[in-house]
């Protein structure tokens, strides 16, 4: 468990928690590893986890129907991975396929929004956490919808 | 270096190698059919010339060779107007009028003793390239380099010999991303400015040189000096509608600066202000 604490305690994402309450993620999360090919998140399914990239390579994809399987965006150690688990209806969004050998702490969303609830501190910790990862993500994908290297430029 | 005659006046260059980097971009290996002396056309890495194809009209484009090979002249097109379509089309033997070279440099000397961060984006790698192949060349003087390249998607991206070279070498972080992927793709996808977090900056020995569209530019040198980079050790390479190349017909005019005589490399804090303008 101390070992878990410490990984998360150093991982970006988490940087600044205080010890109780590292303590008390430590209580909702698992190591998990994941081989080339297998998925993290299936789009539609409930968002049971919230990963913390430790290891390894995650593509998020879009399943495009004719257009086949797009990729959109890649995280890696040192990354996270989900913010479904903390907004209803708690269900993925997108695929996420481990491109090769990944290593991730997995947080229990279902068990962090209940501490989330006990304690509103922890809450608004990881709300502004995941909320300054949105942005990042929104800035990334208003950038890619603006198709920089199109011909238009 | 040929002595510059007239800079208005082409001189005329045989293709002597098209290269198809991708659907449309090519490169052209080119050399001078009236070679005055030795046939060297000697350049700054980031100069460009203005390439004139004949009964078309005249481009500017950044020169992507290798400084140190200056018997081939090396050029990297993309297909996007009247004039670079017809470029297309032409074959090894066929002869274009090149003036130049023109402009400013990047900062390949400054950078001695400093960690590099090189960010490129689309087909503005060609410009960048003959600063990586000096520095690569002399790669002892420098310390960490690092190459970001960022492209539309796999099937975009340039020189991707060159990359894997580039990529597998001990002595040069290199990272490819792209907008998006279909198939097969493994590496990255996500934005340019996304990968500096990647990077291990020491701000205060570190020169950066950025070149790609301008909203790629724009977010690039934010994330930089969010890292703690100053403005002034972050070069840009700007791109406007260069005519005459020796900053007389103001075609190219950026506030006060002329992008063909005075760029197309500046020091970001020399043009910040102007960056902000939309109108220009």
């Amino acid at each position: 468990m101390e070992n878990l604490k410490s990984v998360i305690g150093e991982h970006p994402f988490m940087q600044g928690l205080d010890e109780h309450t590292l303590d008390t993620l430590v209580g909702c999360a698992s190591n998990v590893r994941y081989n080339a090919g297998d998925y993290l998140a299936r789009m539609g399914q409930p968002a049971e986890h919230f990963f913390i990239i430790r290891h390894g390579h995650v593509s998020l994809e879009i399943n495009a129907g004719p257009r086949g399987i797009i990729g959109v965006h890649t995280v890696e150690a040192g990354d996270v991975l989900g913010w479904s688990w903390l907004i209803e209806p708690y269900k993925w969004h997108f695929d996420a396929r481990a491109v090769e050998l990944t290593r991730v702490i997995a947080l229990n969303g279902e068990c962090l929004r209940k501490k989330c609830e006990q304690d509103h501190d922890l809450g608004y910790a990881l709300m502004k956490r995941v909320a300054q990862l949105m942005e990042q993500r929104l800035t990334a994908t208003r950038m890619q919808l603006l198709d920089m290297y199109g011909t238009h430029v | 270096m040929a002595a510059l005659t007239d800079p208005m006046l082409p001189r005329p260059f045989r293709i002597e190698k098209v290269t198809h980097e991708t659907a449309d971009t090519f490169t052209f290996e080119l050399s001078q059919q009236q070679a005055d002396g030795d046939g060297r056309f000697d350049f700054a890495c980031g100069q460009f010339n203005m390439l004139y194809t004949f009964g078309t009209g005249e481009i500017p484009v950044s020169i992507s060779g290798d400084p140190a090979k200056p018997q081939r002249l090396v050029h990297t097109i993309r297909a996007v107007g009247s004039v670079t379509r017809a470029m297309k089309k032409l074959k090894k033997g066929d002869t274009l009028g090149v003036r130049g070279p023109f402009g400013s440099a990047w900062p390949v000397q400054q950078a001695e003793g400093n960690d590099v961060i090189i960010i490129a984006g689309g087909i503005g790698l060609a410009p960048l390239r003959p600063a990586i192949c000096s520095i690569l060349q002399n790669r002892e003087k420098y310390g960490h380099v690092a190459l970001l390249y960022g492209a539309r998607t796999p099937q975009d991206i340039l020189f991707e010999k060159e990359l894997r070279e580039w990529r597998g070498r001990f002595d040069m972080q290199v990272m490819i991303t792209v907008d998006h992927a279909v198939g097969t793709w493994k590496g990255n996808i996500g934005v340019v400015p996304d990968l500096i977090k990647r990077v291990k900056i020491d701000p205060d020995n570190t020169i950066a040189m950025v070149c790609g569209p301008e909203i790629m530019m724009r977010f690039c040198v934010i994330e930089l000096h969010n890292r703690g980079m100053e403005h002034d050790t972050i070069f840009v390479s700007m791109e406007r509608n260069m005519k005459c190349g020796i900053g007389l017909c103001g075609h190219c005019q950026y506030g006060p600066e002329f992008i063909c005589k005075d760029g197309p490399v500046f020091p970001f804090s020399k043009i910040r202000t102007l960056f902000d303008i939309y109108e220009l």
